[in-house]
């Protein structure tokens, strides 16, 4: 491949020249680990000192440390496993999409902006064909061009298991974005048109989703992308450097970056697996790292203590109670559902979590383009709560016995066992009777898109699974389909309802954005109003940061932008 | 002792199959399907079919145990279906992490646990025995991950002595260097403390049983010097005290999922932690069994080395 003579870091012009040089490097045999080890206390004795340490030869570089929740490095070939997670860390630190997420503002919710494509149309007569116009003068990391033919190579890698690029690794990631596409077809160098099988409004927020690897640079490994794993290449504006598998992956600052605003500020990007909350927060406060994702709530007053910053705010997050509407579920009465939402102590969630979550009004938050005019107020009202129990033929003595499933940890679901059993006093005292059912989160997960009226979940009145509002798909249109036309994983609990079918269409039809919003704000309206879910609370993305970092802004978004983050000396 | 010896290495051949069932079984057993955790939210069943059949898993579990145990027969443990590599890849290099911080803490367990179970036991109902068996009880006692986040918030937090987590900037275990010394020491003595207590405990009660033993009342007749007399108890303590170190120095070689995850210690605890987490099968048994495998072979060593401090042993 041709290396990136411009990159600040020669050592991954050498890196690629040898591709799986470095992956290969953590693996060993134990002879030569014992030799080392020897040779090191032996020179270490003999000259009264300890060997040099690498840490010396970076002390010039700015180096950003993070430590994050996952376990492992997600995948680096294009389309990362780990959830949102590794999309914000390695889709969006060494890739780009063509409908980007503007991350720059912390004041209100992120909003769609062109990507590696400078604009979008779609085809009036079909509403079926989108022309995306390519940014010119993009390159990948390897120096190769970004252009038409790159992204159609990119989407059949996705979908076209015929292909000779197809992951099927990769393709299991973007399953999600690219089921709508027909085809993909490069008019030019700078014009691609992408055919949809449904008329889809939405389609740009599933394009702002598929990530572009390099195919100069996956054929110069000899087609393997497993090599390509060891040694990527995008368009990001990080550029691949290291990879130990559950230890670190770092990146370089690529200074060609095609967006010159979003130039790291930063030489270096550290990632770190700290799977537990506990060893974060004390890596933090010992300086290995300098940010750290999901600091528990309990160890707020320590963080802040030691003069290190606590970021919060907003995202597209729920933890609610997705409920069943199967015929045995007495939540298919909307009294019922209307109580349970009365029947919660919010204000006694946020201060459980020590303020790291703000009380729900509906499946967004009521800042969010999407809330609209619900005139169900969701609020604490325990006497408005028995008010309804006692209309549906509920009280002390006569419980309404319901059951949900709940999950002991989890991506997003945040204290799950202390949130559950208070809410669980809260449901008690307004007149149900609660039993709650902890299995582990995949099993949980399982169930979910198993769907309400599997057997697995026969007699389960509701589960406790905390959603992304991310994509007007994911977070609203595909909870109203139902019967044939449900999105497998989605709407659960079979809540059917024909009015709200009628508004989830509207969004699809309507390809302006702002417009598109008011019609998504309809349906979010409805769906609060009848109480489709019991809502709880939304996770403030708390995160914390050393005190020697500047220019971290926290989006309202479940992806961040790293960039513009600095360090002071 | 040659029949002894192939008498015992035969016994590890169904044990190491039994061992193979058994870590099979168990993974599918579990709750959770084999490919969650690389499904799409929205997968129809059509693409769960397609993704479940691409890595074999629509096939009768008969079949796919045998399909399984033949290539660990050949030396090749799958692959791992999150992140697509090779299954012994991932392990040679979290076993050789393993090694290093269980080696320290073997030393400290070891050294710590036979010192103070010999002073306990030739000095019972002494302060000296009184103090040891209140460590042993202790250490016992206290979870080892909750020890290891105190001496994470004293060594590391308060005191910004040690690190809190990781094994350096080495990228690699030949890049060891002594400098990385200081990442060790809190996963090693976190890891030690049950194996030290554990070690402690036996060798004063072995001690203290054997010297109630007629021999020592007979040696102590003949004129033996006290010196002599601890060496004789000590010798024939050795075979139980052995068997105890042996088994606690397999289980610090087999990883400790806690320890590691706590310190981020990219050892075989992590990695079956990530394996448990991620539901990757794969990597799941293919670790276990590799551990099992590593926990019979020390017991098999073990069983070879206890003739050689009793040789009544082989006789039995």
């Amino acid at each position: 491949m041709a290396a990136d003579k411009s990159s600040p870091n020669s050592k991954h012009a050498v890196a690629n020249a040898d591709p799986g040089r470095k992956l290969e490097t953590t693996i060993s045999c134990p002879a030569i680990a014992r030799r080392s080890l020897l040779r090191s206390l032996l020179l270490g004795v003999a000259a009264g000192t300890v060997p040099w340490s690498r840490s010396h030869a970076q002390a010039r570089e700015k180096v950003l440390r993070v430590g994050m929740t996952l376990s492992d490095i997600p995948q680096t070939s294009g389309q990362a496993t780990g959830g949102a997670e590794g999309i914000r860390f390695v889709c969006d630190t060494m890739y780009d999409s063509l409908v980007a997420w503007d991350l720059s503002h912390a004041d209100r919710a992120s909003s769609l902006i062109p990507g590696l494509a400078s604009s979008w149309s779609v085809d009036p007569a079909t509403k079926k064909v989108w022309t995306f116009k390519l940014r010119p003068g993009v390159i990948f990391h390897d120096g190769s061009a970004f252009d038409a033919h790159a992204v159609v190579w990119n989407l059949e890698k996705l979908q076209n298991p015929a292909a000779p690029q197809y992951d099927k690794r990769q393709a299991a990631q973007a399953g999600n974005y690219v089921t709508n596409i027909v085809r993909a077809e490069a008019v030019d160098d700078l014009t691609v048109n992408i055919t949809t099988k449904n008329v889809d409004g939405t389609f740009v927020y599933a394009a702002s989703s598929i990530y572009y690897s390099s195919p100069k640079h996956w054929e110069s490994l000899g087609g393997d992308w497993s090599k390509f794993e060891k040694n990527p290449s995008g368009t990001g504006p990080w550029m691949f450097d290291k990879l130990v598998p559950r230890e670190r992956l770092e990146m370089v600052r690529f200074a060609k970056y095609w967006d010159k605003s979003r130039v790291p500020k930063c030489d270096r990007l550290v990632l770190r697996p700290v799977p537990d909350s506990t060893t974060r927060v004390a890596a933090l406060l010992s300086n290995q790292v300098d940010f750290i994702e999901a600091p528990p709530p309990d160890a707020v007053p320590q963080i802040r203590a030691a003069g290190m910053q606590l970021i919060t705010n907003v995202y597209p997050h729920i933890w609610p109670y997705m409920l069943s509407y199967q015929p045995d579920s007495p939540f298919r009465d909307i009294r019922l559902r209307k109580a349970a939402n009365l029947a919660i102590d919010r204000d006694a969630v946020v201060k459980l979590l020590r303020g790291l979550a703000r009380p729900a009004k509906g499946l967004v938050v009521p800042t969010h383009p999407w809330f609209g005019k619900p005139t169900f107020d969701i609020k604490y009202d325990p006497d408005a709560a028995r008010k309804l129990m006692a209309d549906a033929g509920f009280g002390p003595t006569n419980k309404a016995k319901i059951k949900f499933l709940i999950s002991s940890a989890g991506s997003g679901q945040m204290q799950p066992l202390p949130m559950n059993e208070l809410i669980q006093q809260n449901f008690q005292d307004v007149g149900f009777d609660v039993t709650l059912e902890t299995i582990d989160w995949e099993a949980l997960r399982q169930h979910r898109q198993a769907g309400s009226q599997s057997p697995e979940n026969r007699g389960v009145s509701g589960i406790n699974y905390s959603w992304t509002i991310q994509d007007p798909i994911f977070a609203l249109v595909g909870q109203t389909w139902h019967g044939a036309k449900r999105v497998a994983g989605y709407n659960w609990g079979g809540f059917a309802d024909a009015h709200a079918d009628e508004l989830a269409l509207r969004p699809l039809e309507e390809f302006d954005l702002n417009e598109q919003n008011k019609k998504l704000a309809e349906l979010h309206a409805y769906l609060v109003d009848q109480a489709m879910w019991i809502f709880v609370v939304h996770d403030l993305n708390p995160r914390a940061l050393s005190s020697k970092l500047t220019g971290f802004v926290e989006a309202q978004n479940w992806y961040q932008d790293l960039t513009p983050i600095d360090i002071k000396s | 002792m040659l029949l002894y010896v192939l008498r015992r290495a035969l016994a590890v051949v169904p044990i190491l199959f039994g061992v193979s069932v058994i870590c099979f079984s168990l993974v599918h057993l579990g709750p959770g399907d084999a490919i969650n955790a690389i499904t799409p939210d929205n997968a129809t069943p059509e693409v769960i079919a397609a993704i479940r059949k691409a890595y074999g898993f629509d096939r009768p579990l008969p079949i796919q145990y045998f399909d399984w145990l033949g290539l660990v027969l050949s030396g090749n443990l799958g692959t791992s279906i999150l992140t697509g590599r090779s299954v012994a890849a991932e392990i040679v290099p979290a076993a050789l992490h393993t090694s290093v911080l269980a080696v320290c803490a073997i030393c400290v367990s070891l050294f710590a646990g036979l010192a103070m179970g010999m002073l306990a036991g030739f000095a019972r109902q002494r302060w000296a025995d009184r103090l040891v068996s209140s460590f042993a009880v202790l250490g016992v006692s206290v979870p080892h991950y909750w020890m290891g986040i105190v001496l994470v918030a004293v060594f590391s937090v308060k005191l910004g002595l040690l690190p809190a987590m990781g094994m350096g900037p080495a990228t690699a275990i030949s890049e060891f260097g002594l400098n990385d010394l200081k990442f060790i020491i809190l996963p090693a003595l976190t890891l030690s403390l049950i194996p030290t207590a554990i070690i402690a405990r036996t060798t004063r009660a072995t001690i203290a049983e054997t010297r109630k033993n007629d021999f020592v009342q007979t040696l102590r007749s003949v004129g033996l010097g006290r010196r002599r007399i601890i060496w004789h108890v000590t010798k024939n303590a050795a075979p139980a005290i052995l068997t105890v170190s042996g088994l606690q120095i397999a289980q610090l070689l087999g990883g400790s999922i806690l320890v590691e995850t706590v310190f981020a210690w990219p050892g075989t605890g992590y990695l079956l932690n990530t394996a448990i987490t991620t539901r990757d099968l794969p990597l799941l048994q293919g670790t276990i069994l590799v551990l099992a495998t590593f926990f019979v072979l020390m017991n098999f060593i073990v069983d070879m080395l206890q003739p050689l401090c009793d040789p009544r042993i082989v006789r039995q």
